[in-house]
């Protein structure tokens, strides 16, 4: 039956450190992504039937929660903060400038060549330093365009 | 809290003093007082959602309050009509009414949509906001149809699903103005773990989630004069059928629905519980047997097919408990099919079978397989009560004035025992009158009345003694209720020998194919309308019921025989979850 792209003996060993429990499910499904970069369809429904859950609530939480994505995400990820203070500090141009050097579009948020994710996030917390970005979970405050091009292309030197 | 304790709590509602009796909330005792709160998302038999605002009520000292989350507490002031209670009410159902689809000519809900009722008693003849459109695509099943862009979210239907069914096959995606009622990968309705069971189409306050019509099927048949088309009639049909002609649940209009049919133009009208009789001979031969050889117990009642799929699914364990008995709607197709051709002088191409049942999970069942030969179904289409009475609308019927009709024969006769298998706890009744003869004190002939497994509990039990030997039943209606009962069996905690089981809660009579009411007590009035009509019948074993002695003789030989094991009887399949979606390591 095998022939998924997803390693049950990898799910399960998660399931394991959680201990099958069900009221775990959302720091199973962060550990899941953690490891394959998203969540495959069939670690979902791994999950459901192996925690007896329905698999319509698994995907329920996989869908309610932004941080969650079904869909292969970048090589790199970049979080654009668009919380109060970051977007009185421009960061739609930041963001629109990502979007347009990458081809991304409203709801296409990964480049076509899987080199990089360009999300939109409501608040990171550090306000003092608008507009913030975090590029591969390294925090920059104090962004402007110029800045953030400059790291892109770094990026892909 | 005792409800002694309680006895002299009131609240005041809009001037009327009103007993606090355990209620959970202020909105059921607002009801008691002949105040109709309206409600989208509110069921008393699921977990309060508080999500539709609908049931705003003033408190005084506290302000707006929605009356299904508070709850009574001694000497509460409310107000239900005020200015602002009654704006807030219209104003939600123009939202709501903004983000639906707003095509009642062409709903198959219309005129028993909550939704639609409600905008016409609050008087909506303008909605302010822009509408908004969504295209999502309909997912027609086999049992069910659902149509996301007449969802308006209350989550009656989840929660259905999941707390009284248990089965969760649908649940909310997403989130904010993008959330949605889906399946998990918004697949279709038929490639998920759903049992067909259609309570969700009963709860579903608009036309979301609705039967699955194969009306178009029938009447195709219907015009076609080549073909002899015969009906049969499920027991629980003939307590609601009436009620959208306006009959009071539970009020048995059967010869009625005879003299109907014969107008619509059908060759043969059968009575189900011909074939329900059929399966008591073959179920309780098969109890019968297991006892004498040392079968597998408990043995399990098979005659519900949305109980079949759970079992498939969930309970696969269970397999050797099933009995091997096809439900009542597939034996006796099964006999139609088989014997009618010589019968009638037909070939069995031109013999078209339709069922009318309260059931949608039947319309999955007829499609099986195994219930076919050569590709031809036993049973052609299976319709349910709602489409059933569509179908007399369609056809101009005055069917609250039609003079009555009997059954044709030769299948024509029934027993009280085949009548009572719409309620929960019948099927297991009229085994016990079948295997109760065998004892060597028989009860009297008067005295056919088990009223142990009878009533609307969840689990119902009972103890017999057969020549000395003790045996004991049990009964579960409602899926969350028999995941209960068979965990208890599986942990040892309870022992029985013979148990029955019905998706839906009460049995038969509250089928997710049978009409909506609006009567609060609908399911207890259709029940006593079955034990009622028991009484009527001549007979009320299954085994006194001539046409079925006369069946035996002529094609079946005895009950369990050869022959009747290859007409009447089936296997199960293991569609244990992992399996079903390939996550098996």
């Amino acid at each position: 039956m095998s022939e998924s792209v997803v390693d049950f003996d990898v799910i399960a060993k998660i399931l394991q450190k959680h201990k099958n429990d069900p009221s775990k499910i959302i720091p199973i499904l962060q550990d899941v992504q953690k490891e394959f970069r998203y969540l495959p369809k069939d670690a979902l429904l791994y999950i459901a039937t192996t925690l007896n859950i329905p698999p319509s609530k698994v995907y329920g939480v996989a869908t309610f929660f932004s941080h969650f994505t079904l869909e292969p995400k970048g090589k790199n990820i970049i979080k654009i903060c668009d919380g109060t203070a970051c977007h009185v500090k421009k960061s739609g141009d930041i963001i629109k400038a990502l979007k347009k050097r990458f081809l991304l579009k409203d709801k296409k948020v990964t480049s076509d060549d899987g080199f990089i994710t360009v999300e939109t996030v409501s608040c990171l917390g550090a306000c003092g330093l608008a507009p913030v970005i975090v590029l591969n979970d390294e925090v920059h405050g104090d962004m402007t365009l110029d800045k953030v091009m400059k790291l892109m292309d770094d990026l892909e030197a | 809290m005792s409800e002694n304790k309680q006895e002299n709590f009131f609240l005041t509602v809009d001037n009327i003093k009103v007993p606090i009796e355990g209620e959970r909330n202020i909105l059921e005792v607002i009801r008691k007082a002949k105040i109709e709160i309206p409600t989208l998302c509110y069921n008393s038999e699921l977990s309060i959602h508080g999500g539709c605002r609908m049931c705003m009520v003033e408190l005084e000292g506290r302000g707006l309050v929605a009356s299904c989350s508070v709850p009574p507490v001694d000497g509460m002031v409310i107000r239900s009509n005020t200015k602002e209670v009654r704006g807030i009410r219209k104003t939600v159902l123009e939202l709501v009414l903004a983000n639906h689809h707003q095509n009642c000519y062409t709903c198959g809900k219309s005129t028993v949509c909550n939704l639609q009722q409600l905008a016409k008693d609050y008087g909506i003849n303008n909605i302010r906001f822009k509408r908004r459109e969504k295209e999502s695509p309909i997912d027609v099943g086999l049992c069910i149809t659902r149509d996301p862009d007449k969802c308006i979210l209350c989550g009656q239907c989840i929660r259905m699903c999941s707390e009284i069914q248990s089965v969760g096959c649908i649940g909310f995606g997403f989130r904010s103005s993008d959330a949605e009622v889906l399946t998990a990968f918004n697949k279709n309705i038929d490639e998920t773990e759903c049992v067909g069971c259609g309570q969700c189409t009963q709860v579903c306050p608009t036309g979301a989630l609705m039967n699955t019509s194969n009306i178009k099927d029938v009447w195709q048949y219907l015009n076609d004069p080549t073909k002899t088309v015969v009906v049969q009639i499920a027991p629980a049909v003939r307590t609601a059928i009436g009620e959208p002609f306006g009959f009071a649940p539970g009020e048995v209009t059967t010869d009625k629905m005879v003299t109907a049919l014969k107008a619509m133009g059908f060759d043969y009208v059968f009575d189900t519980c011909f074939g329900a009789d059929l399966t008591i001979m073959e179920e309780a031969t098969e109890f019968v047997s297991r006892v004498k050889n040392g079968g597998t117990f408990p043995m399990v009642t098979s005659c519900c097919p949305g109980w079949v799929n759970f079992a498939e699914s969930f309970y696969p364990d269970f397999e050797k408990n099933l009995s091997s008995c096809r439900s009542p709607q597939e034996m006796f197709s099964s006999v139609i099919k088989s014997y009618g051709p010589k019968m009638w002088g037909i070939n069995r191409k031109d013999l078209k079978v339709i069922s009318i049942m309260p059931c949608t999970a039947k319309k999955e069942e007829k499609d099986k397989d195994k219930f076919k030969i050569e590709g031809d179904p036993n049973t052609d289409f299976s319709i349910t009560t709602q489409e059933f009475a569509q179908m007399i609308k369609e056809c101009g019927i005055d069917f609250r004035n039609l003079a009555d009709t009997p059954f044709d024969h030769p299948f024509g006769e029934k027993t009280g025992a085949g009548v009572i298998f719409g309620s929960s706890g019948g099927v297991a009744e009229a085994a016990l009158r079948f295997i109760m003869d065998f004892d060597e004190n028989p009860p009297a002939e008067h005295d056919f009345a088990f009223k142990a497994v009878r009533g609307m509990e969840g689990i119902k039990s009972a103890g017999i003694e057969l020549n000395g030997q003790k045996f004991n039943i049990a009964v579960a209606s409602g899926l969350a209720n028999t995941r209960k009962l068979l965990n208890d069996v599986k942990a040892g905690k309870v022992s029985y020998d013979f148990i029955e089981i019905m998706a839906c809660s009460g049995g038969c009579l509250n089928g997710g194919g049978q009409p909506t009411s609006k009567d609060r007590d609908y399911k207890l009035k259709r029940m006593a309308g079955i034990y009622k009509n028991d009484v009527d019948q001549k007979l009320h074993k299954s085994q006194q019921n001539p046409d079925i002695i006369k069946l035996y003789k002529d094609y079946l030989e005895s009950p369990g025989s050869h022959e009747a094991h290859h007409k009447l009887h089936t296997h199960y399949e293991d569609k244990n979850l992992k399996k079903k979606y390939g996550v098996e390591k």
